[in-house]
């Protein structure tokens, strides 16, 4: 069986995506369709929050990738720190993008969700407040390794930020459990089936979130096939000067 | 085939829109950058190889 780090290297992990990106593509087109049309066309009303429950299905998955996106650029940064693989540091450059859209789609529907349910766009809520910041953290992540030219420190100083930036995308994931107050419900999926929303929606909900992490998937691979192409291109341009 | 969505049509349909436009922009800037990455990489390595 080959080991995980073989994939740190750059042509083994073009190689290898490669071949499974289109399948990865495919899947979470697929699985996008098919959930939304699922939720949108064939699930019935709520009998309390009406039509607006059909939001659950972009809400729902959007805050869940832009939580465990960053998470997953925390274990990409650490794994940068530690080993000094550079196509971990270029995966975490590439997943940011992606989890920002996630966090401004999880907000914006927040705030159309929550005007008709709460009577109001925006909350100084737990949540959307952690949320809120974990967002200017993304900002700031992208900024920063934009700011610096050196592609090492940058992946050195975007490491520390983002461990930095981890404590907000847990605060956001369990801001209700520890401050049990504010606008905002606890979780809707959870190990525990009675406080899981209904079978009706909890279905095509699941279909949704696979549908959302094969397409945060799809998007990182080939965004980090991207940047890895980049980073040679300057390696190359670099030598030429030189010569 | 279109849903009943009552008063809130508005909300959900604006949802909706809002957020597979900002998944379709991310898509195509992605599509976008790679395929000009890729083209500026095959131009300077075709002028390192002819260097060769």
């Amino acid at each position: 069986m080959a080991s995980i780090w073989e994939y740190a290297n750059p042509r083994k992990f073009m190689s290898v995506t490669d071949r499974v990106l289109p399948w990865i593509a495919g899947l979470s087109a697929i699985a996008l369709v098919a959930g939304l049309a699922w939720g949108f066309f064939l699930t019935p009303d709520d009998y309390r929050q009406g039509s607006t429950v059909k939001i659950i299905y972009l809400h729902v998955p959007a805050a869940l990738m832009a939580i465990n996106g960053w998470l997953m650029m925390l274990a990409a940064s650490l794994v940068w720190l530690v080993r000094r693989h550079h196509v971990s540091a270029l995966a975490a450059r590439a997943a940011a993008p992606v989890g920002a859209v996630m966090t401004v789609i999880a907000l914006l529907t927040g705030a159309i969700w929550g005007q008709p349910m709460w009577g109001t766009w925006w909350a100084w809520d737990p949540r959307l407040t952690s949320f809120l910041i974990l967002f200017l953290f993304y900002l700031g992540y992208i900024a920063l390794w934009a700011a610096i030219e050196d592609g090492d420190t940058a992946a050195d100083l975007t490491s520390v930020l983002c461990l930095v930036g981890s404590v907000f995308a847990l605060l956001s994931r369990y801001a209700v459990n520890f401050w049990n107050q504010g606008l905002h419900q606890g979780a809707s999926l959870s190990l525990d089936k009675e406080e899981n929303v209904a079978d009706v929606f909890y279905f095509p909900l699941l279909l949704c979130i696979a549908g959302f992490v094969l397409f945060f998937l799809a998007l990182v691979l080939l965004r980090t096939r991207t940047e890895i192409r980049a980073r040679r291109m300057r390696a190359l341009m670099a030598r030429e000067r030189m010569a | 085939m279109m849903p009943e969505l009552g008063k809130y049509a508005g909300a959900v349909l604006s949802a909706y829109a809002v957020s597979l436009a900002l998944l379709a922009v991310l898509v195509l800037w992605s599509l976008w950058r790679a395929k000009r990455v890729k083209a500026a990489l095959e131009k300077v390595e075709a002028r390192r190889n002819g260097q060769d």
